[in-house]
């Protein structure tokens, strides 16, 4: 469920990597090899035995020793600003006279779904992780190594250390990175147009009806890769049922057949006729194309959107979804925090340690920011200066929110996140007038898979 | 599958008391006349592959039969599986959305294949087999596709097939939803299956077709037959190692397919297809390693619904048979 960061590498994830050249194990020549042994079954062991993608392309950085960190990377070598973002950081850090650092790249997506396995097997001392459900529960099956010893953390705020926290009361996590979910539209057209952005759900379906007349897509809409649609979802079940109830919801200790899940859709279904029809075969890329070239109004995603446009970033702005239920306000929002965990067992536990609270710091984000960066540092000492006003104001605005949510594949089980939510949101979209019997598939399905135990 | 010549019966002593066996005993009395180093090579030669098959096909499909009556996400040893019965095959018949569009989707696939690209591959490469002009260039032109990967062929069909800015609506100034619409977009996925089959049954085809004795075609010829009939009555006939080949690629490939959907769209929204639905579950964060296996037991026992079809009509006439 991960989120391309730029066309390119959504374009790259496509082309096998018999074209590409191989860039360590790719999860297409995985899976070929599993279907070709397996004929399509899958056997533990086998998967086990493919899941070593940590021996991807290491790229040492430094000098080699004994005492030095291994750094698990998602992110393919030369696949981006990120990854060079990242081996900037790991370049200061050493020039500062820290431990060595061997970096190991594996690109994002195979990094993801081999996590299970990576951790199991042999993980580097200190990887790249997501805060929310996923790293509370590697937490408590041991799979990851406590780090609370290094907070309190200088420009570490509480609501990030309330995210790096597991169910135990101690921090196995350190946030380093996020980014807002907000709806993005183009300064020059609204002015223009003369329209403002709307505060209540009912100003914003005025506002759209207004759009619509003057012959422009109001919602920009995209979910062919299954989860730019669960925003919108957890926007409108924020607004309207609170953060409390959405963190429940995703916990599977509320029912999704209640009549609070069965108005989020129903308010849903009002805006899909504001939306982009046809959302299931296009691509965030393509529904940011179409913002960009004022063919539609606003869209709702993260500030990653900008990545479409980043010559005209300038001329966009956003503002919060609205409020929906003025008791419940509109001080809850999406903003997915990226960073660091420890193995359970890291080889250099002392080295690994060093490196992590590098990372937390406000001198590791200004190290990458020469590398260019497009989301917002964690730690609120970092040079805020270097960022763009876009980034500046995205920054704020994550500070003055109440709550934060990380998003719903990040905030419920992944199974549960993957095989039944994609699959019942889009059927949403296809079919919006059947709520009762979408909720009652999904509740059949959420009470199957949250009877086994805790995954 | 060519090995399927007649064996000349006569070389053998009639076995005792066997009832129709021909070349049963015969093999038998072959090898108890075998040296004993010649004994260790066959066992070599057989003993080996068989490993490679007993580790690699036989024990994973075991492990996913018995995974399939449990709950286990990946996590831990062993010890973490939970057993829980029939659960996950009820889960699948009744609250699984995904799965019956699947079922479907990979019978229609597999009618589909057979009715049209297999037929097209096969008239194709009568048409090369006549020696035209140019027919290098038809030759790779239609083989290009079986050269790519599916995940490339994908690929190009995402460009032609996009509705905001993919060819066909913007030749057509249409906005239909090739990918996106669950009512069409499995067509939209035939269609480019099947740009890619037809050529790899052509060039199969086609080279059976060189293999034919021209003579035979000469005999036909002399006596009077049409074209039509000399390919039905002759060439066809004796290609029949060839086409039994042809049969069983279509059935694997429209039960394997799998590439193609999962880069438009992971299997999801009208692509559902059951080896997708297994990678889904099985494969990456999701970890539902039991359901993931029931799952690849029922895709199972539909391969061997159609293994089980192909041996008994290789088997039926296979010694003796057409001798």
């Amino acid at each position: 469920m991960s989120k391309p960061r730029t066309e390119a590498e959504y374009l790259a994830r496509m082309i096998p990597p018999s074209v590409l050249g191989t860039r360590g194990v790719s999860r297409r020549s995985f899976l070929r090899g599993v279907g070709v042994a397996g004929a399509g079954l899958a056997a533990p062991t086998l998967l086990a035995a493919c899941g070593g993608g940590d021996d991807g392309d290491a790229a040492a950085t430094g000098g080699g020793g004994g005492g030095e960190v291994t750094f698990g990377l998602n992110e393919a070598s030369g696949s981006g600003l990120q990854y060079d973002r990242r081996v900037a950081s790991v370049d200061a850090f050493q020039a500062q006279g820290g431990p060595t650092v061997k970096i190991n790249a594996v690109d994002h997506n195979t990094f993801q779904e081999q996590i299970n396995n990576y951790l199991q097997g042999n993980p580097d001392d200190v990887f790249t992780w997501f805060a929310g459900y996923r790293m509370r529960f590697f937490a408590a099956q041991g799979l990851i190594g406590d780090v609370s010893d290094l907070y309190p953390i200088t420009g570490v705020g509480d609501a990030m250390v309330k995210a790096s926290t597991g169910d135990d009361g101690k921090q196995y996590f350190v946030p380093e990175q996020n980014y807002p979910w907000a709806v993005f539209y183009r300064k020059s057209l609204w002015e223009e147009n003369g329209w403002t952005p709307p505060t209540t759900l009912d100003e914003m379906k005025a506002l759209c009806t207004t759009i619509q007349g003057a012959g422009l897509v109001p919602i920009a809409f995209a979910d062919k890769d299954g989860w730019p649609a669960m925003g919108t979802f957890d926007i409108i079940n924020m607004r309207t049922n609170g953060y409390d109830f959405h963190i429940a919801l995703m916990a599977g200790e509320e029912s999704w057949e209640s009549e609070e899940v069965k108005q989020v859709f129903r308010t849903w279904a009002e805006l899909i006729p504001f939306q982009q029809p046809d959302p299931l075969g296009r691509t965030w890329q393509e529904a940011a194309t179409s913002l960009q070239n004022n063919e539609s109004a606003m869209y709702l995603l993260g500030l990653f959107v900008t990545d479409q446009f980043p010559d005209e970033v300038d001329d966009f702005d956003f503002f919060t979804f609205p409020e929906i239920d003025s008791a419940i306000g509109a001080s809850a929002i999406d903003a997915p925090i990226d960073g660091y965990c420890l193995a359970a067992s890291p080889k250099n536990e002392e080295g690994a340690k060093e490196f992590m609270a590098w990372l937390a710091s406000a001198p590791n984000a200004d190290a990458q920011n020469e590398a260019g960066y497009p989301q917002i540092w964690t730690n609120t000492d970092a040079d805020q200066a270097a960022l763009s006003e876009l980034q500046q104001k995205a920054a704020a605005f994550i500070a003055e929110q109440d709550s934060i949510a990380q998003f719903l594949d990040r905030d419920t089980r992944p199974d549960f996140a993957s095989t039944v939510m994609i699959p019942a949101l889009q059927q949403f979209l296809t079919n919006p007038a059947d709520v009762d019997g979408l909720t009652a598939s999904i509740q059949a399905q959420a009470e199957a898979i949250f009877a086994t135990e805790a995954e | 599958m060519s090995a399927a010549a007649p064996a000349p019966t006569t070389a053998s002593p009639p076995a005792p008391g066997g009832e129709a066996g021909r070349s049963r005993p015969r093999k038998v009395s072959d090898l108890s006349k075998l040296k004993a180093r010649d004994k260790i090579v066959v066992g070599l030669f057989l003993g080996v592959p068989l490993l490679f098959v007993l580790a690699l096909v036989v024990f994973p499909a075991i492990a996913s039969v018995i995974l399939s009556f449990t709950s286990w996400n990946g996590i831990g040893g062993l010890s973490t599986i939970e057993w829980i019965g029939t659960k996950n095959y009820s889960d699948i018949f009744t609250i699984y959305p995904p799965f019956w569009p699947a079922v479907q989707n990979n019978l229609l696939m597999l009618v589909f294949l057979f009715t049209i690209p297999t037929v097209l591959g096969v008239y194709l490469a009568v048409l090369l087999d006549k020696e035209l002009r140019f027919t290098w260039f038809y030759q790779t032109a239609f083989f290009m596709p079986v050269v790519l990967s599916l995940a490339l062929v994908g690929f190009i069909w995402q460009l032609i097939y996009s509705r905001d800015q993919g060819l066909i609506n913007g030749l057509l100034g249409t906005t239909i939803d090739w990918y996106g619409d669950p009512n069409v977009n499995f067509w939209a996925v035939l269609v480019a299956t099947g740009w890619r089959h037809t050529g790899y049954i052509m060039l199969i085809y086609l080279a059976g077709l060189k293999g034919v004795d021209p003579a035979l075609r000469e005999a036909a010829l002399v006596d009077g037959c049409t074209e039509r009939q000399t390919f039905f009555r002759v060439v066809l006939p004796v290609m029949r190692p060839i086409n039994i080949i042809v049969l069983v690629i279509t059935v694997i490939e429209s039960l394997r397919a799998f590439d193609i959907v999962w880069v438009i769209n992971k299997g999801r929204n009208g692509l559902e297809l059951i080896a997708a639905l297994v990678t889904q579950n099985v494969v990456g964060e999701a970890s539902r390693i039991g359901f993931g296996s029931a799952l690849a037991t029922i895709m199972l026992l539909i391969s061997t619904v159609f293994v089980i079809i192909y041996l008994r009509a290789v088997m039926r006439d296979e010694p003796g048979g057409t001798a």
